[in-house]
């Protein structure tokens, strides 16, 4: 009880404090809930980037999968010889393979006939490269010359597609080659590309005339199901030439992910944004905590004539900071909440609001007042009773 | 005794610009006297009083109160000091975010072994003793200056002090608020047998003493 009464005390005169100035209290939580919602759209966006530009390798089924090692990322890809995936068939665990080719092209929106850059891939449509469900259904139709399926998660900008191909418009062009939409699927966009198409390899050479059968983007390589991975993916790795990488699922998404994160300087422009929203909150908080202590000198050096110690008013410091800390939190976690929802309506990327976020940004924010709260405290030295009676 | 100082010198400043302010003072208070000390404004009665409730470290002769000897002490000792002293200030310096029933809580709280309950109990029966029970739960913005000298005086007998020391308790009330605040002091203090040293310039009051002492110049005259 009285370990607990050493914090409740100054806890509860702290929380007495703030409250009775209103006007003060509003200001300061303000300061804390702009820097929580400045944190968590940068987190949110950064996390959403990540996942979106994992969202093709995502629903790719597949154990193991090749690419250039020159490839920084699936949307800017260096092609390499058929051949080469081909060469892993004479692995005894391997059970089928099949190229992935992919390029951006520019689509037609089939209303307002204004181009934008979309992403195309292009694989035999009997090997459910992509484990989408409405892609499966359409297998049989996708093999006919010049067809092609839409993402509908795709920006709204290429047209209301779904509603169009009900009205019979399903003509359109892809890279200046005119194709017709056969139906919709639902994958999901990224920061490289703004919405995706599917079509059979053979009408992705059609649609890109100067690409080759030959060379191709990525090879996705199916194992007997009782078979180790990774003993299978160091085998491959010695038979294969050495520009050829070798990932597992895990490792595929882990290098789409790095690049946003490294070579694009998007990771850091986010964890910038973060650190500086920490660090405006910090002040602002930091200048509450000031002026308050300032304005309670005298109480304060009232309460040290009566007895009180100095650690009874660090520990209200840090009190008051932790209160602050909760009190801008809660508001900024509902506001961040709705602002993600509007994100995910208005600009489709997907913006979840997870427990991992939330306690992070809660610790982040803890840190940023308790930081605050540790530099306000050498002003109150400013409360000396010897000075003031 | 329970106020005892000896030869008590304390000046401000340093070097050529020392300014002597208590000049060998010697003063004794026994176990439930009250004494008032009077002078001219700058002649070292604050001073005196803020050394005497340890909020002011004096460096040369010799302050025992209650057995603690004041001069060159740790802060632990002044703490100490400061619990087992009710300080009266001459604005009321109460906590504006309190009601009065909290302020005069806040000195209980420094007893950490009291309940919650106790505390209330105790509060609210030492604000009746000065005369506020309907007052409990006003902020201090709400009172007059006399009910906030009151919850003042109050606050600094709840915690049952052996000595209650009060800068010019009235300076800033009428006569007659002045006086009343006063008589309850004298009162509580007598059925306590609490020990009060009282400054003051108000030649009103000069009638709840036992004992007199004039400050001039930073040396003591009887009176």
């Amino acid at each position: 009880m009285r370990i607990f009464n050493r914090w409740y005390f100054p806890a509860r005169l702290a929380w007495r404090q703030l409250i009775h100035d209103k006007p003060k209290l509003i200001a300061a939580i303000s300061g804390v809930l702009f820097a929580c919602v400045l944190v968590f759209m940068q987190l949110g966006f950064k996390d959403s980037l990540y996942t979106s530009a994992a969202s093709m390798p995502l629903k790719l089924d597949g154990d193991l999968f090749l690419i250039h090692q020159q490839s920084e990322a699936l949307w800017r890809t260096v092609q390499f010889e058929r051949s080469e995936l081909m060469r892993t068939l004479g692995h005894p665990a391997v059970t089928e393979v099949a190229p992935l080719y992919l390029s951006l092209a520019p689509f037609k929106n089939i209303d307002t006939r204004v181009k934008r850059t979309l992403m195309v891939y292009g694989y035999d449509p009997d090997i459910d490269l992509l484990d989408v469900e409405a892609i499966k259904t359409m297998k049989h139709a996708l093999r006919v010359k010049d067809t092609v399926m839409f993402d509908e998660y795709s920006r709204p900008e290429f047209g209301p597609v779904r509603d169009m191909l009900n009205a019979g418009k399903n003509r359109t062009e892809v890279n200046d080659y005119k194709v017709t939409i056969l139906g919709v699927f639902q994958l999901g966009i990224s920061f490289a590309a703004d919405g995706n198409i599917v079509t059979s390899d053979l009408n992705f050479m059609r649609i890109f005339p100067n690409r080759n059968i030959n060379e191709i983007d990525v090879g996705v390589i199916r194992l007997h199901p009782d078979t180790s991975v990774s003993q299978v993916q160091s085998e491959l790795r010695e038979q294969l030439n050495e520009f050829v990488k070798v990932y597992d699922y895990d490792q595929i998404r882990e290098h789409e992910r790095r690049y946003w994160e490294n070579v694009a300087p998007i990771g850091f422009i986010f964890n910038f944004g973060t650190v500086m929203g920490l660090v405006v909150g910090m002040v602002i908080v930091y200048q509450i905590l000031f002026t308050e202590i300032t304005n309670y000198r005298f109480e304060f050096a009232t309460l040290k004539a009566m007895g009180y110690e100095h650690h009874y008013f660090i520990r209200m410091v840090f009190a008051s900071a932790f209160i602050l800390a909760i009190l801008g939190f809660i508001p900024g976690l509902l506001l961040s909440n709705s602002l993600y929802d509007l994100a995910e309506s208005q600009i489709f990327l997907p913006m979840p609001m997870t427990l991992e976020k939330i306690a992070t940004v809660f610790a982040f924010i803890l840190f940023m007042c308790a930081t605050a709260g540790f530099l306000a405290i050498h002003r109150l030295k400013a409360a000396n009773p010897a000075d003031m009676f | 005794m329970v106020i005892n100082v000896q030869n008590l010198n304390f000046s401000f400043g340093s070097g050529s610009l020392t300014q002597p302010v208590l000049k060998s003072i010697d003063l004794g208070i026994q176990k439930g006297e009250i004494v008032l000390m009077t002078g001219p404004s700058g002649s070292g009665k604050t001073t005196l009083l803020t050394i005497i409730g340890g909020l002011r470290q004096a460096s040369n002769g010799s302050v025992v109160i209650l057995g603690e000897q004041l001069v060159n002490s740790s802060e632990l000792t002044k703490v100490k000091i400061r619990r087992q002293t009710g300080y009266i200030f001459q604005q009321h310096n109460l906590l504006k975010s309190l009601t009065a029933l909290q302020n005069v809580c806040m000195t209980l709280e420094l007893q950490l072994d009291l309940t919650e309950s106790q505390r209330q109990y105790r509060a609210q029966h030492i604000l009746a003793a000065v005369g506020l029970e309907d007052r409990m739960h006003y902020f201090p913005e709400a009172l007059s200056g006399g009910q906030r000298q009151r919850v003042s005086i109050a606050r600094a007998l709840a915690g049952q002090p052996k000595i209650i020391l009060a800068d010019e308790p009235t300076a800033s009330l009428d006569r007659q608020s002045g006086h009343d605040a006063v008589e309850i002091l004298k009162r509580l203090a007598k059925e306590s047998n609490t020990t009060i040293l009282l400054v003051t310039h108000d030649y009103r009051i000069l009638n709840i003493a036992d004992r007199v002492v004039e400050l001039e110049d930073g040396v003591v005259k009887a009176v």
